[in-house]
């Protein structure tokens, strides 16, 4: 202890601390308090930077979201289109299909119809043409017996011979 | 891992030119003559952790037998009885007995273990006691620029260089180039590591540059203590005084309501263990640490330099006993090997001043603004934060 | 007197050996328990070192 107290040197005690004081002052003017200051500008850029960079990495991922939803609904929506679109030409195949069978029923029965009464028609026609042409040869039949009143009497006989009285 | 093994080449390859050069500084390095003997190593470890008022490299012994010493002499600068007195060292002509006698100004300087004295009025000549003591000198005021305050100037400049380049570096630029990228780091690191964490995110900033300079400060002159030119700056217990009476001053100002109300009526305890708690809290606060850390700086960088010294004397030391070759081989690994521990002791020194004046700092401004627990009987319960002070 | 004066430079040293080695041996098994937590232990570890190392000086100094 003693010869600590000796070797303590009061000058060189008193020296160091102006030293110091000037060394403190002179180095927090020149140099600290550039540095700090830049370092610290530095490290907000950096943070800066690299909270733009995550927001604009939410951001694409956003607008990628974005991108696949518009892609999903676009295939959505042509699916749907597809499929309203098979639906109507199935509908439409099926109602021109009933259609056409409806119409082709009613064709059918038309002509069916038509032919029934052309049928009925002809039918009539040669049962009115049958009557004619068997007044007609009746008259002529009737006219040459009729002349021959033998005959007509033959004729008279032999048609009440064919009637059966029943 | 290239870069890894050239370092470790340099580091090596430093090392043993610092030990290969203290020991021939040992060898040759006493006033009286070369140094062989154990008192006399011991001797001139003694002087070499002192303070010099010359800045002294080596001595060797002429043809003639006449010592010549290799150096140069530093400028005295005195406050005596008769008022300032300046000359150059050499007029001691490397007397360190109080032999040669300087008159300056009206008064007489003599030399003494590396002391300058100034006799009394009417001496001639230093007259001992049986101690040793110069009986008829009395110490005066010494502002010399001795060899220590030579090593703080050229620190100081050599930061001011470094620092100041650095900083004009990030005017041009965002990222420094060359030297300027070993210190960013180091700068960054004082910053996060010792103020940042130990001071608080909020009031770091003004204390960062005291505890940069510090830092640096200590770094390099323990650095430069380990280099043969023989600097013990920090070896030196007016130096470390000075640091520690910094932290004292900037602690005990920049102390805030709670710092002081903690220190001198502690709240949560019984009010009549309040003033023995704020004696024992002012004797920490003043004495004991401002005393534990001038001391622990003082005494690793002493203990360091004496340690070495001691391993590179075992070459003469042990000459008889090892012959010559085994002498210096164990001398060169056992100091080798001490020396790279000193290097990390150099770092760890100023890492650890510049730690606890941080905490120091950080507990006087420290914001109480946590609720203290509160036991049963409506008393505060003290926890961590409050009686970490107690422990430091 | 220089003899005492060893006796108790030795006694500190002993007491500061077996005191940095609590120290060192708790830290290493701190960090062994929990590697993650390396860096903190580590700077407690030096600080409380340091605080030691302080002590034992100061009470050499004291002695000499």
């Amino acid at each position: 202890m003693e010869t600590l107290l000796n070797d303590f040197s009061p000058g060189l005690f008193i020296v160091q601390t102006i030293l110091l004081l000037g060394l403190i002052f002179l180095l927090v003017k020149v140099a600290w308090k550039p540095i700090l200051t830049s370092l610290n500008e530095r490290e907000e850029g950096i943070h800066g930077a690299l909270e733009a960079a995550e927001k604009a990495r939410a951001e694409m991922q956003n607008l990628q979201a974005d991108n696949e939803k518009l892609l999903k609904d676009a295939r959505a929506e042509r699916e749907a289109m597809l499929k309203e679109a098979r639906e109507i030409k199935d509908k439409m195949i099926t109602d021109s299909k009933e259609q056409a069978k409806v119409e082709g029923d009613k064709m059918l029965k038309q002509a069916q119809a038509a032919i029934e009464s052309e049928k009925k028609a002809a039918v009539a026609d040669i049962k009115n043409q049958v009557a004619e042409l068997s007044i007609e040869i009746a008259e002529k039949v009737l006219k040459e017996q009729l002349a021959n009143k033998d005959q007509q009497l033959k004729l008279v006989e032999s048609m009440l011979g064919d009637v059966k009285l029943n | 891992m290239e870069e890894v093994s050239k370092m470790i080449r340099t580091l090596v390859l430093l090392c043993t030119l610092c030990i290969s050069l203290q020991g021939f500084a040992i060898s040759e390095g006493g006033d009286q003559g070369a140094v062989d003997t154990k008192d006399e190593v011991d001797a001139y470890i003694l002087h070499h952790i002192k303070d010099a008022h010359d800045f002294h490299l080596f001595s060797y012994t002429g043809d003639n037998g006449e010592r010549k010493h290799v150096g140069f002499p530093l400028p005295v600068i005195l406050w005596s009885s008769n008022g300032l007195a300046t000359f150059m060292s050499s007029e001691f002509h490397h007397d360190d007995a109080g032999k040669v006698i300087v008159e300056k100004g009206g008064s007489k300087f003599v030399k003494l273990h590396g002391k300058i004295y100034e006799l009394n009025a009417g001496a001639s000549e230093v007259q001992f006691d049986e101690h040793h003591h110069a009986e008829n000198a009395a110490k005066v005021l010494d502002f010399s620029i001795t060899k220590s305050v030579f090593g703080i100037l050229l620190v100081g400049l050599l930061m001011l260089w470094a620092f100041s380049s650095l900083a004009k570096q990030y005017a041009s630029k965002k990222v420094p180039t060359g030297f300027g990228r070993v210190l960013e780091p180091l700068v960054i690191y004082v910053r996060d590591e010792i103020a940042k964490p130990n001071i608080g995110e909020k009031k770091y900033r003004q204390f960062t540059g005291y505890l940069l300079t510090v830092f640096f400060f200590i770094w390099i002159l323990n650095l430069l203590g380990l280099t043969p030119l023989g600097f013990n700056v920090t070896g030196q217990l007016a130096v470390t005084a000075a640091l520690a009476i910094f932290t004292l001053i900037i602690y005990t100002f920049s102390g805030n309501k709670d710092y002081w109300m903690h220190m001198l009526w502690m709240p949560g305890v019984p009010v009549l263990i309040r003033p023995v708690l704020a004696i024992i809290e002012l004797a920490g606060a003043f004495i004991i640490k401002p005393f534990s850390l001038l001391v622990r700086l003082f005494a690793n960088i002493s203990a360091g330099h004496i340690v070495v010294m001691s391993l590179v004397a075992i070459m003469f030391t042990l000459k008889k006993s090892l012959g010559v070759v085994g002498a210096t081989g164990l001398s060169l690994v056992l100091s080798f090997f001490i020396t790279l521990i000193e290097v990390l002791v150099a770092f760890l020194q100023a890492y650890i001043f510049t730690m606890l004046s941080a905490l120091f700092i950080g507990m006087a401004v420290a914001e109480h603004d946590h609720e203290h627990e509160h036991d049963a009987n409506g008393h505060d319960i003290p926890d961590a934060e409050d009686v970490r002070g107690d422990f430091i | 007197m220089v003899t005492y004066n060893l006796i108790g430079a030795g006694l500190i040293v002993i007491g500061a050996g077996i005191g940095l080695g609590q120290i060192g041996g708790k830290a290493m098994e701190g960090i062994a328990r929990q590697p993650e937590a390396t860096g903190k232990i580590q700077t407690a570890m030096i600080i409380i070192a340091a605080l030691l190392e302080g002590l034992a000086f100061g009470a050499l100094f004291l002695g000499k």
